[in-house]
């Protein structure tokens, strides 16, 4: 929201297009990341939402080579980091990439610190890797990134272990290490998933504060629709491995056209009025996909489901143009859904959005 | 640590003293009499008066106390008059071996070297050799090199080690006269062929025993390893760009040996107790060969001193395990 006037201007940081993942279990397969195409540009923020099991995390762990392979097997697509296809690359190659280019926060601050290893060490490696800094220099700048991300006392924190940090300081010096080479991405996978509420807030506002910062472009994984409201430029829905719905968040929240945003949009409980009724939830559960989908994967759940949802699977068009009206081809409203047009209420706000 | 150290030292001394106990009573319990090897033509009362000399006619409790403070004063007295050629000792009565008529301690010093080069070279070979194939199995799993491993050390593991004893005898020894059957105690190293000659009669006892400590301690480093392959640290390392040989030695390794150390820490004892076989087996004269000639002579003392050093080097190990644990992982201090 922030940027929202000239990100249409510059050109991706990262460029995937058609990326297929799968895992290969020996007696079967599943199909977890199904031709998904998204990008993200210089200082940017993606919001990717979706439940559990609909291949967020997935899909950004292949990218750079993160899942475990075998069983995982990137089986085509095209990931342009600056115009270079990292796909191709060996994993030596990208490995330089990870971490210098390409950052990493996850979920669980608890288990993604070594705990025998002291915060200062781990802090200091991408820098040594990447950097080419000897343990000195790197662990005076790990100092000043400790102090970035508002550890205090943190010379002396340095030489302290994982377990002796609580929770959201363990996160930020996750972000820390993330931050450590100045990447052109950070890739967030439900970082304040894990944390309590107020801390959360704290990490979303320090994330922000270091994005103005230092200009990166972000990929934002969460369930929370109420964080992306905040801070995301652009949000992405995905389901079945598949994106089914993207557009910039003001758009998106006025007019959620995907069946499967509009319920995932009225599972959130609302804070004001009477609590009349109980909350709402979206029957039944992700499919888990042992073929390449080939009809619509929201079908089972889909209020709208008709023949051609069973036998066609729909591609991701654009529905309207971006209201912050651009030029560039790439912004505007895409949906995945053949009932957009018929949904009701759809029409009029796609009208208004148009206009 | 240091007083954590202490404290279990003294907790560990009424735990011993209470070992020692039932060790003597135990022992005493069993039939037999220290007379039991010499010759029927020796007249009663001459018997009568070895006895009596051996100190073998005291009622139990009264050798027990005597043996307690020979054990506890009188030995380490010994031992320090021998390092620093002082007379601390000034000539009190020593544990004496009923069989030999010897020290016992002079005794075990005899056989400890035997023992610990034998034994101690197949456990560090062990260990050298189980701790990479148990990270490259976990880090391959399921391979070709994993299944054979397994196999393999499910071999190793289960296959008692006086068959595998017996049968390298029968093949490198017996058959293919590669190496020699029996171990020759009295061989000194002096010169580069004695060197050869020793390396090559240790060869068959020391693989035995290195087959059977890597087949275990191989187990163990590959499910530490498996285990934390999989955390999410490793994969935190990996997305920093880290090269996958420091992602493994360095994050998972560390952290993987931290249950293996204490097993091995815990296994040491054991050593002593499981080299008896081995020793019988290739005629080492080590510890685990005194041990079963005093068990077969009825060689009260000496049997249960070593089996009192058995118990003694358990709990030492234990506390060891303990502070190791402590010190590899951060997040246990001994307060």
């Amino acid at each position: 929201m922030q940027q929202g006037g000239d990100i249409g201007a510059t050109r991706p940081v990262l460029d995937v297009r058609r990326l297929k993942t799968v895992f290969n279990l020996g007696s079967a397969e599943v199909h977890a990341v199904n031709d998904v195409s998204f990008h993200v540009r210089r200082g940017e923020l993606l919001g990717v939402v979706g439940e559990s099991g609909s291949g967020k995390s997935v899909t950004m762990m292949s990218l750079v080579g993160l899942l475990a392979s075998p069983p995982a097997e990137v089986r085509g697509g095209e990931v342009l980091l600056d115009g270079i296809d990292i796909l191709k690359l060996t994993p030596r190659a990208l490995s330089d990439i990870r971490g210098a280019r390409i950052g990493f926060v996850f979920q669980d601050p608890m288990t993604s610190l070594n705990p025998v290893l002291t915060v200062g060490d781990q802090l200091a490696e991408p820098l040594i890797r990447h950097k080419g800094m000897d343990r000195r220099r790197a662990a005076a700048r790990a100092v000043e990134l400790l102090e970035m991300v508002g550890i205090p006392d943190a010379r002396a924190r340095m030489s302290g272990y994982p377990h002796q940090f609580s929770g959201g300081m363990r996160q930020r010096v996750m972000i820390a290490i993330a931050l450590a080479c100045e990447p052109d991405l950070l890739i967030a996978d439900e970082p304040t998933t894990a944390l309590d509420v107020t801390i959360q807030a704290q990490i979303i506002d320090l994330m922000q504060d270091l994005r103005q910062k230092l200009g990166m472009a972000v990929i934002w994984i969460t369930h929370d629709l109420g964080v992306v409201a905040e801070i995301a430029d652009r949000v992405m829905v995905m389901y079945g491995g598949q994106v089914v719905e993207e557009a910039p968040v003001r758009d998106l929240f006025a007019a959620p056209r995907h069946p499967y945003t509009r319920a995932l949009l009225r599972t959130v409980p609302a804070l004001d009025g009477a609590r009349l009724h109980r909350l709402n939830t979206i029957e039944g559960q992700p499919p888990i996909l042992f073929e390449a989908p080939g009809a619509c994967s929201f079908r089972h759940r889909c209020d709208h489901a008709d023949a051609q949802c069973a036998c066609v699977n729909p591609d991701c068009c654009k529905v309207a143009a971006a209201r912050d009206a651009t030029d560039d081809p790439k912004s505007g409203h895409f949906v995945a859904c053949h009932h957009v047009p018929a949904l009701p209420g759809a029409e009029a706000r796609a009208v208004a959005v148009d206009a | 640590m240091l007083t954590y150290a202490l404290r279990r030292l003294l907790l560990a001394i009424p735990t011993l003293l209470l070992i020692s106990l039932i060790i003597f009573l135990m022992v005493d319990l069993a039939p037999g009499s220290p007379m039991s090897e010499i010759p029927r033509s020796i007249p009663p009362e001459a018997r009568q008066k070895m006895i009596e000399a051996l100190g073998a006619d005291q009622p139990v409790l009264v050798r027990y106390l005597l043996w307690l403070r020979q054990f506890f004063l009188i030995e380490p007295a010994y031992l320090i008059d021998g390092w620093f050629g002082t007379s601390l000792g000034g000539g009190a009565q020593r544990i004496l071996s009923w069989q030999s008529r010897a020290p016992v301690f002079d005794v075990i010093g005899q056989r400890l070297g035997q023992t610990m080069t034998v034994i101690g070279a197949g456990y560090v070979i062990a260990v050298l050799i189980a701790v990479p194939i148990g990270v490259y199995s976990a880090y391959r799993h399921y391979s070709w090199f994993d299944q054979v491993g397994t196999f393999i050390a499910m071999i190793g593991y289960s296959v008692p080690t006086f068959f595998t004893g017996v049968l390298l005898i029968v093949i490198f020894a017996v058959n293919l006269g590669w190496f020699p059957s029996y171990y020759d105690t009295s061989l000194t190293v002096t010169d580069f062929a004695t060197f050869k000659r020793q390396v090559w009669q240790m060869a068959l006892p020391v693989t035995v025993l290195a087959l059977f400590h890597a087949a275990e301690i191989s187990r163990y480093t590959r499910s530490s390893m498996l285990d934390n392959l999989g955390q999410d640290y490793v994969r935190t390392a990996r997305a920093k760009g880290l090269l996958e040989p420091q992602v493994v030695l360095k994050h998972a390794l560390r952290n993987s040996l931290i249950p293996v150390v204490t097993v091995l820490a815990l296994g040491m004892p054991s050593i002593f107790g499981g080299s008896i076989i081995v020793e019988q087996v290739f005629k080492v004269n080590g510890i685990g060969a005194a041990l079963i000639g005093a068990i077969v002579a009825n060689d009260l003392p000496m049997v249960q001193t070593l089996t009192f050093i058995f118990a003694v080097l358990i709990v030492v190990f234990n506390l060891v395990a303990d502070l190791l644990y402590g010190m590899l992982d951060p997040r246990i201090r001994y307060e």
